[in-house]
């Protein structure tokens, strides 16, 4: 599989990349607050930012097609959710507010992971105060989770390989299984981790 | 049950941040006193874990599928304090690299997912476990821990004017009340599959009940704050919550779609807040059965 669908070009070299991430991530955030206090009515601003992430979008080489990509596979929650407040008095206006904001909010969240790499994300965080613990778990997290996810096929892949057709029960029960084995595995694996951090002189 | 943007008000987006904020540091500070250094890495790695976890699809009826959320599931194996941490982790990087819930949400769902489902779940499954035993409880706390953020969640679009009090309680606790079962099961399968092959990792020192005080109270408060404006509104009129909270006048006095359910009510019942309590009541009572019965099929019998 590969891993790095959600980031695949935070690494690229151009204005955008080059930037400190403190102060793209601080505009990210900025941006999505506008974005959410701003009237639905405020038509000017909603282009002026619409164009704002397009110049974005091309300085930085992300192509819009993986901009589009990605918004057709979140963009369902948004409308699942969405649709629920259709269920009330005037709730078409309420709709479309929550819809135009969270998408606009989506391509900024989009542009951030894809113009600044989580460690740097990770470094600004810290800088400001976020506990270390915290920080160590977040960047474990990023560096094991896709070792973790192909674990995981390949036991599923090895047991569907090794079994004929089972029922949902059976399917369950596998599933089940894997996963109870992934955690153990993973301790063993946060065993060997803690051994090699003591070897490299971490305190 | 991740919150995108722009579904939150602001008043929302702060309560629900601090909420997040000091239940985080509580479960961090905590953690950080009762974890040996050697347990540091487990975190990260149990958290990528429970990422991995959550990506794996059980198949349910007619093509669609579930998966697992894993609160209870992180504090049965690595206690309350350590799981929020991990939970916390997890909903952080689904923000911002997978873009899985939004921004200006990320305190509500931190407290739904990674503090009121641990937290509450947890409580209650040692509460239940001396009853019916370990695979049991952590089912039946995994199924209410999905409700019980559900309805935290239900409450703060509710309050924010988003979704009308008496669809969204209803929906997402009927819809939660069903994935639920999900969660719970798949948290039992995984407990008896690690019961099997390394039963030492369930044996954890349990988390002393002092302990979870803080970080309960944090629960508490929130869950007031959200959901129990929709409780308290019986008997007459959920109008009134509305007005008070001054989302009434988004209410337009012409309705641009009209409403299907325009007074939501169950027959003989006069209130949508007693409806659902009573479904919820009387399915948390037959949930507790199946889980006992769950796990009377899962854990094999001791040799007497």
């Amino acid at each position: 599989m590969r891993h790095d669908f959600f980031d695949r070009y935070s690494r690229q070299d151009t204005l955008v990349h080059r930037a400190s991430a403190a102060v793209k991530l601080i505009a990210a955030l900025a941006l999505i607050a506008l974005i959410l206090v701003a009237p639905i009515t405020a038509v000017d601003f909603f282009v002026a930012l619409g164009l704002t992430l397009v110049v974005i979008a091309l300085v930085a080489r992300i192509p819009w097609r993986y901009i589009c990509g990605r918004l057709i596979w979140l963009e369902p929650f948004v409308l699942g959710v969405a649709a629920l407040s259709l269920l009330q008095p005037g709730g078409l206006w309420v709709f479309l507010t929550i819809v135009v904001k969270s998408t606009f909010c989506l391509v900024t969240m989009v542009l951030l992971a894809n113009t600044t790499p989580f460690a740097e994300l990770l470094s600004v965080v810290r800088r400001a105060g976020v506990p270390a613990l915290l920080v160590t778990t977040l960047a474990l997290l990023y560096r094991y989770l896709f070792v973790l996810v192909d674990e995981a096929q390949r036991m599923h892949r090895a047991r569907r390989a090794r079994t004929f057709h089972r029922g949902r029960v059976g399917v369950w029960r596998d599933l089940g299984m894997i996963i109870g084995q992934l955690f153990v595995r993973s301790t063993e694996r946060a065993e060997r981790i803690y051994a090699a951090m003591l070897a490299r002189g971490w305190k | 049950m991740h919150i995108p943007d722009g579904f939150i008000d602001v008043k929302t987006a702060v309560g629900t941040a601090v909420l997040a904020a000091t239940g985080a540091g509580l479960a961090l500070r905590q953690a950080q006193r009762e974890l040996p250094p050697r347990k540091v890495p487990l975190l990260g790695v149990a958290a990528a874990f429970i990422f991995a976890a959550q990506m794996l699809n059980f198949p349910v009826a007619g093509g669609t599928s579930g998966h697992l959320i894993g609160g209870v599931l992180a504090a049965v194996l690595l206690g309350p304090a350590a799981a929020v941490v991990v939970m916390t982790a997890v909903l952080v990087v689904q923000t911002f690299l997978f873009q899985d819930g939004g921004v200006s949400a990320l305190g509500a769902n931190v407290f739904n997912m990674a503090i009121v489902a641990p937290v509450a779940g947890y409580a209650l499954y040692r509460l239940v476990r001396p009853a019916i035993g370990l695979v049991a409880a952590a089912a039946f706390a995994g199924w209410c821990s999905t409700v019980v953020a559900s309805l935290s969640c239900a409450g703060q679009l509710a309050v924010s004017g988003t979704v009308a009090w008496n669809v969204v309680i209803p929906a997402m606790a009927g819809i939660h009340m069903l994935i639920g079962l999900g969660e719970g099961v798949i948290t039992a399968l995984v407990l008896v599959a690690i019961g099997k092959t390394r039963p030492e990792l369930l044996d954890q020192p349990d988390a002393p009940v002092g302990t979870l005080v803080p970080v309960g109270l944090v629960v508490a408060l929130g869950l007031a704050l959200f959901v129990s404006p929709f409780a308290s509104s019986w008997p007459d009129g959920l109008e009134k919550v509305a007005e008070h909270l001054g989302f009434d006048t988004k209410a337009a006095e012409t309705p641009m779609v009209p409403a299907p359910i325009p007074d939501y009510e169950v027959p003989g019942i006069g209130s949508p807040a007693v409806a659902t309590a009573l479904a919820g009541g009387i399915g948390t009572v037959v949930v507790f059965g199946l889980s006992w019965l769950l796990a009377r099929m899962l854990v094999p019998k001791k040799p007497a």
